[in-house]
């Protein structure tokens, strides 16, 4: 086989698998713009008319807009302590000689591997003692200890990588250790934590099983428990649903996209221990 | 430098949460499988290993270990035929890699239950698009895809594989970049071929690598849960039921959480078999991140 013929069945064969990988979304997307009347008259399998109504309906639907603040709120905050209680215990994991550090970071990994289901019940029954059900802090708690150990791991990773110099130079002008990470490591590492913080973000943003035990009424509803429950109640509402996948679905996407070469690179780093 | 006895103001933080929030409720399971507990009637008494003795004769737990295991295998072996072949023809290319790249980590991003939706919606019976396009190719008519039980259980797979595919994609791709330049181009040179250069060059020097995914991927698809709750529900007659729906139906369906809890220990257990396990195989090959710098 020639060089150029290869290029051109390498390139056919990926321009496939991406039409592959992208068609379930796109009929989505495409779902969401036709009207209620055409959704199950195939073909024609494009709208030949857009509407906008599946859209209209998804956002005043109280339910919906309050579970996407819900959501925002949640991961947001979790997202942020986790980075705060993780960038502390990085810091003596990769700057310090520590004793047993590849048993630390082993027990912290190790903590990721435990199945949901084993914390779920335990969880939920210190969640009623302590009055949390249908809260944020339900969800919150619970999200910080499961993103705790990829956040560590990750920022170990990245704060392994600064030279040394740098944090010599601090130590003899009299910077405390937690001055360092905080004024001098952190700083430098701003695009590590940044990558971290998007993917914990979009994990949590996904999470189910726990939103789905700990939360009742929309006071604490999360993004996929309220399209789990999306209203149906004589038909399924195909369009409406389809609407409401697209809504939900654009913050994580968006921030995956749109920062794919950062996430790329701290998985890697992070997984790989390769830069 | 010398060492320094103040790590732990450092480490208390994260040793305090991840204490009380997951190292405290795995052994509370455990607990917790020893006892007939019903929370809302207040029911706690100790059994001993009553809910073991139960689980070893309960055919529904058996047929959900078989399913999880059916799952966990078909599903992993998926992703990494699928995801490992695009990472191959991803990596010898140059021109609007960025792009595309972004187009297969799409499905990634997004909520284990949106690709439920969206494959329910693909695979619906009367006028969803398999079917459609099935009729115009005049083939068989109205596949009851997610209530036939031969149907359902892979269908719940694609659902799966279609999320997590591109997370084996990434390992692949950057395992494939670790590896210099030359090793692929002497296995060329030496009229090796495509396929042996493949089989004897660059799959031992990947091996790493595909162990840390499939350690990931494994893990990940042995608890798998929203794709299976919201897509079928563990239905149809139970056929794709695994052990964390079947446990977590026995939990807050019929609130026996001490039952509930002895389902929870042996998915628990079967997750540490097999990160045993695969630890014992990768290791010795892997450059951990946790050595040295």
């Amino acid at each position: 086989m020639g060089r150029g013929r290869s290029r051109l069945f390498s390139d056919l064969t990926l321009a496939l698998l991406l039409a592959a990988t992208a068609l379930p979304f796109l009929w989505q997307l495409l779902t969401s713009f036709k009207p209620e009347a055409d959704l199950l008259r195939l073909p024609p399998f494009l709208p030949e008319r857009w509407s906008l109504e599946h859209y209209a309906t998804v956002l005043a639907h109280p339910g919906l807009a309050r579970a996407l603040i819900n959501s925002t709120g949640i991961c947001l905050i979790a997202t942020l302590l986790a980075l705060g209680v993780g960038a502390l215990a990085a810091y003596p994991l990769a700057r310090t000689p520590l004793r047993g550090q590849r048993l630390w970071l082993a027990g912290i990994l190790g903590a990721s591997l435990l199945p949901v289901i084993a914390l779920v019940s335990p969880l939920y029954l210190g969640i009623r003692l302590l009055g949390l059900r249908d809260t944020w802090l339900a969800l919150i708690l619970p999200y910080l200890a499961l993103s705790l150990p990829l956040t560590v791991w990750l920022l170990t990773a990245f704060l392994r990588e600064l030279p040394r110099e740098v944090e010599e130079a601090a130590r003899l002008d009299g910077c405390s250790r937690f001055g360092i990470l905080w004024r001098i490591l952190l700083p430098l590492a701003a695009p590590g934590l940044f990558s971290t913080g998007v993917i914990i973000f979009v994990f949590n943003w996904n999470e189910f099983l726990l939103a789905l035990t700990f939360t009742a009424t929309d006071a604490s509803r999360t993004v996929p428990v309220a399209l789990a429950l999306f209203p149906g109640i004589h038909e399924v509402p195909w369009g409406d649903l389809a609407a409401a996948s697209i809504v939900v679905s654009l913050p994580p996407l968006a921030l995956i996209l749109g920062f794919h070469r950062w996430v790329v690179r701290g998985l890697t780093l992070g997984v790989l221990g390769q830069r | 430098m010398t060492r320094r006895p103040g790590a732990w103001p450092f480490l208390l933080p994260a040793v305090v949460v991840l204490g009380a929030i997951q190292l405290y409720p795995t052994l509370a399971v455990f607990w917790l499988s020893l006892e007939r507990r019903i929370p809302v009637f207040e029911v706690a008494e100790f059994v001993g290993l009553a809910n073991y003795r139960f689980l070893l004769e309960d055919p529904r737990f058996w047929q959900a270990l078989g399913t999880t295991a059916y799952f966990t295998v078909v599903s992993v072996g998926l992703e990494l035929l699928w995801g490992g072949g695009i990472a191959l023809l991803l990596h010898r290319r140059r021109r609007l890699r960025g792009l595309l790249l972004a187009g297969f980590l799409l499905p990634w991003a997004l909520p284990g239950v949106v690709s439920a939706k969206m494959f329910e919606w693909l695979l619906y019976p009367d006028g969803g698009l398999v079917n459609s396009l099935l009729g115009a190719a005049g083939g068989p008519a109205g596949i009851n895809w997610l209530g036939d039980p031969a149907w359902a259980i892979h269908a719940v797979i694609l659902a799966d594989a279609w999320r997590t595919t591109p997370f084996v994609l990434l390992l692949v791709l950057a395992g494939l970049e670790l590896i210099p330049h030359e090793v692929h181009e002497a296995a060329a040179v030496d009229g090796a071929g495509r396929w042996r250069g493949f089989v004897h060059v660059t799959l031992p020097l990947l091996a790493p690598v595909l162990g840390v995914a499939l350690l990931i991927r494994t893990i990940d698809a042995l608890r798998v849960f929203d794709v299976i709750y919201v897509l079928t529900g563990g239905g149809p007659a139970g056929t794709t039921e695994t052990l964390t729906v079947y446990a977590y139906r026995t939990f807050f369906g019929t609130l026996q959480f001490g039952y509930g809890a002895a389902l929870a220990v042996a998915t628990l257990l079967a997750a540490l078999i097999l990160a045993g396990g695969y630890l014992r195989l990768v290791a010795p090959a892997t450059r951990p991140a946790a050595e040295g710098a």
